[in-house]
């Protein structure tokens, strides 16, 4: 079973690791810009080259971070011109942003390289998954394109790429398909030094350096030229274009010779009599080579053409490939080009066919797997019976019921493709290392035996408790199955409560395994079992089997990672490799995997995989029947009732069974929706004391879910409520009578602990105990959902009864952002729904792509809610880079509806009254009660403006569609430190330069988050991030400086750990105030390696140690004003003593103590400076300019200034 | 001239004076500036198995925390390799030591669990410490394990590690013994080479503030070389063969004194050292030179044990508590 023998080296790897090992080795200079699903790319050369890894010529590459993808582009295009070998990595909005400098690196002939995991692009919605929309956008740009169609052609084709550029001098963009590809781990032949050696020809390399900008043989490029000679010189570059097929087909021709894997720049497979065709390009021909053989096995004439280069075209290989014999050709178009006769490559083939003069064949088009949508062979068969019919659609989809356009091909349920393969699917949450676990022991199976083996994985889009599905395949041939299991011969599932969730076996086949970690004995989980899942192992007849795992990994100490707990288990009872050698080889991959992390994380591991074995037991189905209830097979409880119909097919995972007449046109989709989303993933949740609580509000104000609510009543609400519904006495004077309730959704909370750990009350008796307290969720949950459901009646206060600016008085108003999806315990999400219950009501968000675009508005549901009245924040995400600008945008439409609606109103004053029009123009709508009476003059006005006929009327429809606008809105402008401190800085600061009133909320977690760790310019000094990996070299840019030197920005800086009532006020006076604001917040992250359910204690420990000083900058027309004001205390604290409680901190400390010193210091020494300079700055008097000739002007740029007074 | 010399674990010391384990003795740099200051020896910080442990496990969870759990992310660190985590960090500091210093270093081991300790002790040995000094710290609050148990274990893990290890072995022990002069000799006779009196614990305190209980690291302050002095003293006759170190309220040369008179081989210090750095090590050199010049002593060797409680003019206040006539002789000050 074990390999035996030498060949070429192997390695089990996904598609982006086997096109960065190629273009590291063939690059001086990488530049990059993180993004999903290219980010690893760039990741793996930073790690390579961090590590001293070097290039075929011995030197290690220079991996630079840059802002965005267009900075990246451009340097990838001036270090191309100095004549180095320069590459980058790609996707999605990243290519579009590439797109300028690409037309001009090609325009000059200068070869480079952009590999790129192809991502479908922002439409009516972000998409992080698969198409090649991205890449079609970026055929006109004169760049050589490569079509690779698996991991192995993703390794060959990055080594042909880099070769051809240098041969033919047109830069090339080598993609493959983002996930399906870039994350599909596989086993393949590695290429060696010498391969790429053979093919890059020094003689190119030394010819593209010469060409280089040189004063020593001085060029000018980039010049502008005029219509006489625009046209010619920008024909003259044809040649090098006819040129590049050959080229590239010789360079395929050599790497064939050398690694017998043959490659065509068009490849046709199928019946030589085939006359029914399909071409495609991209990761689904493994799926439709599968289909072909089958159907031909069956004596049907179907046939495949393959695209490996896309551009420049080759017409003529596609013609001379495509069988005499084919009458019906069908191109695939992964992509859409709304309002085109039809998607590019179809439009492709049409021209080439009929230039060719094979008029004769009828062409087709199909466009599927939009997004990542699924490519399967019984979708293909279904198109094969389509291109067969009398008359074939000439615009067909594949994929989906498209009950609209009614365009979709039905597919063919009946169809099989045979396998030979062992099939293994895993259920797993996020937190529980099952995908990680599975990618080891796909390694492990693909580098340890001759078995081929193929890892996919699959998540959904939330942060806490997100669901993981690993689809594993091992087998004697090699797997083109680029399409999810549908029938396993293995199935796990690692936690117990999915059986509830989700129809875990529906994937398995008759006699699959079935491996389940349940907190039950095999003879006593049967009893436990939802009724369709004993119903499914008994028809299926499955050998079911049972672990304890959580015990298992709480007796070794390994807490809630169950991964190593469960694979031995795997391997054990799946026999894709004898068990003996399975369980060394798994020990030995420990040993490898954990042994920089100490002895005693070996010891766990090892311990964990004796132990697992013990723990194994196989469960004797009972023979009778029992306890199935065939009318309720499946419980699920992840939807609540009432639900809109599409949150409700979403949300139980429906979502692909949706028909188009399902899904809104537009992208627009109602809010509110998370509160149907149930998830009951909290283990534990907190429990209120009323006894003891002093009504302060921090547990409600830090919770990041609103999963604790506080509300004050009359009462008389009271009445009816649920036996074990808590209230007491509304502490304090300032609600007098009323009675107050702090109440845990227990469907919605995740049992972070955030809430418990900031709760200042305790017991006199027992100081652990608290006014709020953690509990096991399962002895609490059902009785609080009664609780929760009373409180959620409960009416809301008037909100003009309570103080905004306390936080008391903050959290009795309505949260308007509720139960996201963000990681337990998320830094981030208690300043958004602060800011809701502020201003939810009259809020509009402009929100930039991140974690907040994520947790705020991915499918299936949105935190974003509405309150009684249906008001509520109104949000949208635009893009990444250009998230102020939107948001400003926003804001200009809303000043001029409103100057509209009242330059209507002043004309309608005849008609509807002075005195009604005077209220409305002249309402200073400061407080809620003032925009209360101003909705209700609105209201009124609307309903004189109904009453209006005659010439009035149409004068009146117009007003009563802005009517609205007379109510104040605000404008919040959001997004993480990766947009506001480097993509999205300039528009930051042209917005923030505008004067114009919008405000803006910086959601600091001084890394990008989203994609995975990378350092962005918020990242602090001594701090590790990818990019980072020694600890960042450079201070944290002060981002509040560069808005507080314009002198008419409030500016603040908040820490809700630090100071929760500092934050309220600056947000609310960054509302207040009539210009551009900016909230800069300090969020704690995972990222940060700290305890999450301490994420405010390090919040208050960065204050403390003078690393995020407090303050606000409160720009102020008053003469003598000091507009900065220091809200925190001198540091108390060494930064050393905050920082080294923080991973991020402390694994530099343990990779490298010096240089961890070294950066500390500096650290150190950034912070006292800084600390001394704002306290002078504390000092420094500063008035707005104003006209009325009494103002001392003060230089504009104090903040050179020091103390200058 | 004063004849400073000394043996300590079997090791020749130019002096007395020997930085114990602490903050001071964490880097190369400040263990340099001991050797410069006179330090005749340095005692490492101690290595203690659940601080490693925690730390391995607390980075290795850092690392995975949110790994692979959403379609953006699979993993939220670069990989690292920790080249300095637990005792690959003291056997680093251990290679540097001894590639740029002469005098003696010793390390110090505290576990939990005897294969830990002994594995960790040998590879502290074998990576170039001149002797291993066993920290027996632990706070047994175990009702059902007996005083003897708990000996008992530390006698068969010194058994162990003597079979395994080279070097010379001390044993670092705690003031809480009910038998301490029993125990002690159990432990030389088990093969060590060396004791050291007394650890001290770090003790809670309770924050009247936050209503937290918080471990503290208090300093030790001159008063606190009593108890070591009491034991060294009664130690000495017992056990003439075995290495004797003082530890616990060294802060002067004259405290230096009286550790050696009593019998002690050498003075341990590191409050003194954290309070006022490493130059203290030459400031209580030149005392301890100075009483010995005036008490017209010219060894070290000549007054070691000299006061032990076999060679002091009155041994009694070893042997008893002396508590009321203490106690009597104590005036009350006028606190009404």
């Amino acid at each position: 079973m074990l390999v035996a023998g030498r060949g070429p080296a192997i390695a089990t790897i996904d598609g982006n690791e086997a096109a960065a090992r190629v273009a590291h080795a063939l690059s001086e200079i990488v530049v990059l810009y993180p993004i999903t699903p290219a980010s690893p790319m760039g990741e793996f050369c930073d790690d390579w080259s961090g590590a001293g890894r070097r290039n075929i010529w011995g030197a290690v590459p220079d991996v630079v971070e840059m802002q965005s993808e267009a900075g990246a582009a451009g340097a990838l295009h001036g270090a191309a011109m100095k004549g180095t070998l320069a590459t980058t990595f790609t996707a999605s909005q990243g290519l579009l942003l590439m797109l300028p400098n690409m037309f001009k690196i090609a325009g000059e002939l200068t070869p480079a390289v952009v590999h790129v995991a192809a991502r479908a692009l922002a439409t009516h919605a972000l998409s992080i998954f698969g198409d090649h929309s991205d890449v079609m956008a970026a055929r006109s740009t004169g760049w050589t394109m490569l079509a690779a169609s698996s991991v192995q052609e993703a390794h060959d084709f990055a080594l042909i790429a880099h070769a051809a550029a240098l041969r033919t001098r047109v830069p090339v963009l080598h993609f493959f398909d983002g996930f399906r590809t870039s994350h599909e781990v596989d086993k393949i032949e590695l290429l060696d030094d010498e391969d790429l050696r053979a093919l890059i020809r020094e003689e190119d390399v030394v010819a593209h350096r010469m060409r280089g900008l040189s004063p020593d043989h001085p060029v000018l490029r980039g010049s502008a030229q005029n219509p006489d000679v625009f046209f010619q010189a920008r024909e003259a570059a044809n040649p090098f274009y006819e040129a590049v097929p050959a080229a590239v087909q010789a360079l395929m021709d050599e790497l064939g010779a050398r690694t017998g894997r043959a490659y065509g720049l068009v490849e046709y497979e199928g019946a030589a009599d085939a006359e029914r065709v399909v071409v495609l390009m991209g990761s689904g021909v493994g799926a439709a080579q599968e289909t072909i053989e089958e159907m031909n096995r069956y004596g049907e004439k179907v046939g495949l053409l393959k695209i490996r280069l896309y551009r420049p075209f080759p017409a003529a290989e596609l013609t001379r490939l495509l069988p005499s014999t084919a009458t019906r050709v069908c191109v695939l178009d992964r992509t859409k080009e709304p309002g085109a006769v039809g998607d590019p490559l179809y439009l492709d083939v049409v021209a080439a066919l009929n230039e060719s003069g094979r008029r004769e064949v009828l062409v087709t088009a199909a466009r599927y797997g939009l997004g990542s949508k699924e490519f399967t062979p019984r979708m293909l068969k279904g198109l094969f019976d389509e291109m067969r019919s009398a008359a074939p659609r000439r615009h067909v989809t594949v994929g989906i019921v498209d009950d609209v356009s009614h365009t979709h091909v039905t597919p063919d349920d009946t169809f099989e493709v045979p396998t030979k393969a062992v099939q293994a699917v895993f259920y797993g949450l996020g937190s529980d290392g099952t995908v990680g676990a599975n990618k080891a022991g796909i390694k492990l199976i693909g580098e340890l035996t001759n078995l081929y083996a193929q890892g996919y994985f699959v998540y959904d889009s939330r942060k806490s408790g997100s669901v993981t599905v690993s689809h594993l395949r091992f087998g004697p041939e090699p797997i083109r199955s680029t399409y999810l299991i549908s029938a396993a011969d293995f199935v796990a599932c690692h936690q117990f409560a999915q059986l509830r969730t989700a129809p875990i076996l529906d994937v398995a086949r008759h006699g699959a395994t079935f491996l389940l970690n349940a907190p039950y004995a095999a003879d006593e989980v049967w009893a436990h079992l939802p009724a369709l899942v004993q119903h499914q192992i008994r028809a299926k007849e499955l050998d079911f089997w049972v672990i304890n795992a959580n015990h298992v990994a709480r007796e070794v100490g390994l807490g809630g990672r169950i991964n190593t707990v469960m694979q031995p288990c795997f391997f054990a009872l799946s026999n894709v490799i004898p068990r003996d050698e399975a369980l060394a080889a798994l020990k030995g991959s420990i040993e490898h995997s954990y042994g920089n992390r100490g002895p005693a994380v070996v010891e766990r591991n090892l311990a964990a995989i004796d132990r697992a074995l013990d723990a194994l037991a196989r469960v004797v189905v009972p023979a009778e029947e029992d306890t199935v209830n065939d009318g309720a097979l499946l419980e699920l409880v992840g939807v609540g009732a009432g639900a809109p119909a599409l949150t409700r097919e979403l949300v139980a995972a429906h979502g692909e069974r949706l028909p188009v007449s399902a899904l809104p046109v537009d992208g627009a989709f109602p809010t509110g929706t998370s509160r149907w989303e149930k998830r009951a993933i909290g283990t534990e949740l907190p429990i209120w004391d009323p006894s003891i609580c002093i009504d302060c509000g921090k547990c409600a104000i830090v919770c990041p879910h609103a999963a604790i609510r506080m509300k004050a009543f009359d009462p008389i609400a009271l009445t009816d409520a649920p036996a074990g519904f808590q209230s007491k006495d509304c502490a304090g004077r300032d609600l007098p009578g009323l009675k107050l309730t702090v109440q845990v959704a227990p469907d919605d909370c995740t049992g972070c602990g955030l809430c418990v750990e900031i709760c200042p009350a305790h017991s006199k008796e027992a100081v652990n105990h608290k006014a709020i307290n953690l509990a096991d969720a399962l002895d609490h949950r059902d009785a609080e959902r009664p609780n929760w459901e009373f409180f959620e009646k409960i009416p809301e206060l008037d909100r003009s009864l309570v103080r905004h600016d306390t936080v008391k008085g903050s959290q009795l108003l309505q949260p308007l952002f509720e139960f996201s999806g963000a990681c337990a315990g998320c830094g981030e999400t208690p300043y958004l729904k602060l800011l809701s219950q502020l201003f939810g009501d009259r809020m509009v968000v402009a929100n930039a792509t991140g974690c907040s675009s994520i947790y705020g508005g991915n499918l299936p549901t949105t935190p974003w809610a509405q309150d009684a009245a249906g008001r509520g924040p109104a949000w949208a995400n635009s893009l990444f880079e250009d998230n102020a600008e939107f948001g400003l945008g926003l804001r200009l439409a809303s000043e001029q509806q409103s100057a509209e609606a009242r330059r209507l109103l002043d004309e309608m004053r005849p008609h509807i009254g002075d005195e009604i029009v005077s209220a409305l123009m002249q309402s200073d709508q400061a407080g809620d009660a003032e925009i209360a009476a101003q909705r209700e003059r609105v209201a009124t006005l609307k309903y004189l403006l109904a009453g209006l006929n005659g010439p009035q009327a149409a004068q009146a429809r117009r007003l009563a569609s802005l009517a609205d606008e007379l109510v104040e809105k605000t404008f919040w402008i959001v997004g993480g430190d990766g947009w506001a401190y480097d993509i999205g800085f300039g528009g930051l600061d042209h917005v923030l330069g505008s004067g114009r009133n919008v405000n803006v909320l910086v959601l600091d977690t001084e890394v990008y988050s989203n994609t995975g760790g990378q350092a962005s310019k918020a990242t602090p000094r001594g701090a590790v991030a990818k990019f980072a990996a020694s600890g960042k070299e450079t201070a944290k840019k002060d981002l509040g400086a560069f808005a507080r030197s314009y002198g008419n920005v409030y500016v603040a800086q908040v820490a809700l750990g630090g100071n929760e009532m500092q934050t309220v006020r600056a947000l609310l006076e960054a509302a207040a105030w009539p210009g551009p604001s900016l909230v800069i917040a300090y969020s704690t992250c995972i990222a940060h390696g700290i305890e999450m359910s301490t994420s405010m204690t390090h919040q208050k420990d960065a204050v403390g140690s003078g690393y995020w000083p407090l303050y606000r900058y409160h720009p102020s027309p008053e003469e003598g004003a000091h507009p900065f004001q220091l809200d925190s205390k001198a540091p108390t604290t060494a930064f050393s003593d905050f920082a080294l409680a923080e991973s991020r901190f402390s694994m530099l400390a343990r990779s490298d103590p010096e240089r961890s010193r070294h950066l500390l210091a500096m650290a150190q020494s950034d912070i006292t400076q800084r600390w001394r300079y704002y306290e002078q700055l504390a000092h420094v008097e500063r008035a707005l300019p104003h006209d009325d000739g009494t103002s001392v002007e003060l230089p504009a740029d104090d903040e050179d200034q020091g103390g200058a007074s | 001239m004063i004849d400073l010399a000394t043996t300590y674990l079997g090791l020749s010391l130019r002096s007395p004076i020997v930085a114990s384990a602490s903050p001071m003795t964490n880097s190369l740099e400040r263990l340099q500036a001991l050797e410069h200051a006179g330090a005749g020896a340095v005692v490492l910080p101690s290595l203690f198995e659940e601080e490693v442990n925690r730390e391995a496990l607390r980075l290795s969870a850092d690392l995975d925390a949110g790994s692979d759990s959403f379609p953006e992310v699979g993993s939220f660190f670069p990989p690292m390799e920790f080249e300095h985590l637990g005792p690959l960090s003291h056997l680093k500091l251990i290679t540097a030591a001894k590639a740029h210093m002469t005098i003696p270093v010793i390390a110090s081991v505290n576990g939990t669990t005897a294969g830990w300790w002994l594995r960790n002790a040998e590879l502290l040995a074998i990576g170039g410490a001149d002797a291993i000094e066993l920290n027996l710290y632990s706070v047994q609050a175990n009702p059902e394990r007996t005083a003897t148990a708990v000996e008992e274990k530390y006698l068969r893990l010194v058994d162990d590690l003597r079979f395994r290890v080279g070097v010379p072995i001390a044993v670092k022990l705690s003031p809480y013994l009910s038998s301490t002069a029993n125990f002690a000799r159990r432990l030389v006779d088990s093969g060590v080479d060396g004791l050291v009196l007394f650890n001290r614990f770090y003790q809670p305190d309770i924050n009247l503030d936050t209503l937290d209980v918080e471990n503290r690291v208090d300093l030790s302050t001159p008063e606190d070389i009593k108890l070591p002095l009491r034991w060294i003293g009664l130690l000495r006759p017992l056990l003439p063969r075995t290495s004797l170190a003082l530890t616990s309220g060294v802060h002067s040369g004259l405290d230096v004194a009286k550790a050696v008179l009593v019998g002690a081989d050498v003075a341990m210090m590191a409050s003194a050292l954290l309070r006022r750095g490493a130059g203290q090590v030459a400031l209580a050199e030149a005392e301890l030179v100075a009483w010995m010049t005036t008490r017209g002593y010219h060894s070290v060797a000549q007054m070691r044990g000299s006061m032990s409680s076999h060679t002091a003019r009155d041994a009694r206040p070893y042997e008893r508590a002396q508590y009321i006539r203490t106690l009597a002789s104590y005036h009350v000050g006028n606190h009404s």
